[in-house]
């Protein structure tokens, strides 16, 4: 039951991905956490910034380690999340490859259909707040910390986060190294 | 010549680190100036596409090459060719950090990255609304989108299709009223 489900989540999330990467780690998240509670917050990023730090699209990824995590979180075998891994990849696959399959043969006859440019035209400016919205419900006691029970690791948080933010924003910092770093501060300041 | 198309996809899928877009210059190379499976012109158009459409950006590409060499076959070649080595390593490293994530010092690094992750996430908005022609007239859109998913628990779908609709709708409305003008 627990397999047909996740095939049919990530059937959903596959579908309505427009936006990349970060869009589909949205869906993912409201999905997995928000709903279901499959995987905790915590648990989430650390998936995600495995997803990020490893080759490969970032969607895939994440749908690899996540249908793997959540099946052995509800107690079953490794090589029950094995299968789930495998399944919640394709699933996440099937649909758009259809769809594209469909837009690689009629390419050619229809390309500057202005309806296909009006829907693109609303759905970019939403998917900017889908990205943010992920980001907004991310800022949370797993990930930051509480300034109530431990000040020092929740300034500690705050500060490698602004760092983060203004790396990536305004020098364009590689992701990976950004991680890396802020993880080996983790290690020293912890 | 579709088993080195399968081999080329699983090099672009296995070395190429940050994800979709990171991906582009490296496919370029490998479709269009090596294996001259595609023009530029063509590979640009596919870009767009591909961009636009729902689903990972890498896939479909291979998935688009794929259909133009064999068909439907050499479509399921590039897209599976893409996402096998990210399927097997994942699945490696799950199974070794599930083991060792309560390991205190991957535990301190973790609290580290945490945050950093949450940048990252939040960074690509104000790249992306530059992309998206955010102005202060449509800056409500990303804003309420926002509010409605992170206040009152929409779900973040129901939202995709409320703006694919209205987008749908409001050219619909501007196309009659200018062939009114006209």
């Amino acid at each position: 039951m627990l397999f047909v489900k996740i095939f049919w989540i990530f059937s959903q999330i596959g579908i309505f991905n427009f936006g990349g990467g970060y869009a589909m780690i949205s869906l993912i998240y409201n999905d997995v956490v928000v709903k279901n509670h499959w995987l905790t917050s915590s648990e989430f990023t650390d998936i995600v910034a495995i997803s990020q730090s490893t080759p490969g699209p970032i969607g895939i990824n994440a749908a690899t380690y996540t249908g793997y995590v959540a099946v052995v979180n509800a107690g079953f075998p490794h090589w029950a999340g094995i299968i789930s891994a495998v399944i919640a990849s394709l699933a996440i696959i099937w649909l758009p490859f259809i769809l594209m399959i469909c837009i690689s043969h009629y390419l050619l006859n229809h390309k500057d259909s202005p309806i296909v440019k009006d829907i693109f035209a609303a759905l970019r400016p939403a998917i900017i707040g889908l990205i943010a919205a992920a980001a907004i419900m991310l800022m949370n006691k797993d990930n930051f910390g509480s300034p109530h029970e431990d000040m020092f690791s929740f300034a500690i948080s705050i500060a490698l986060f602004a760092a983060a933010f203004v790396a990536t924003r305004f020098y364009k910092a590689n992701p990976i190294l950004v991680l890396a770093l802020c993880g080996i501060v983790g290690l020293i300041v912890y | 010549m579709l088993l080195k198309f399968f081999l080329t996809c699983n090099k672009i899928g296995a070395f190429t680190l940050g994800g979709g877009y990171a991906m582009i210059p490296i496919m370029e190379q490998e479709f269009v100036d090596k294996n001259h499976w595609m023009e530029r012109q063509e590979f640009m158009d596919i870009m767009v596409v591909a961009q636009t459409t729902p689903g990972i950006f890498s896939i479909d590409m291979a998935s688009h090459i794929g259909y133009k060499m064999k068909g439907v076959w050499g479509g399921i070649v590039g897209a599976i060719g893409i996402a096998l080595p990210s399927i097997i390593m994942i699945l490696l490293i799950a199974m070794f950090f599930h083991t060792f994530k309560d390991n205190i010092y991957v535990a301190k690094f973790f609290r580290g990255a945490r945050p950093a992750v949450v940048a990252l996430i939040a960074a690509p908005c104000f790249k992306m609304a530059k992309t998206a022609n955010i102005n202060r007239y449509n800056c409500w859109i990303p804003i309420v989108c926002c509010l409605l998913i992170a206040a009152m628990g929409v779900s973040p779908i129901w939202i995709i299709i409320a703006a694919g609709i209205s987008g749908f709708l409001y050219g619909k409305y501007k196309r009659k009223r200018n062939n009114i003008k006209d």
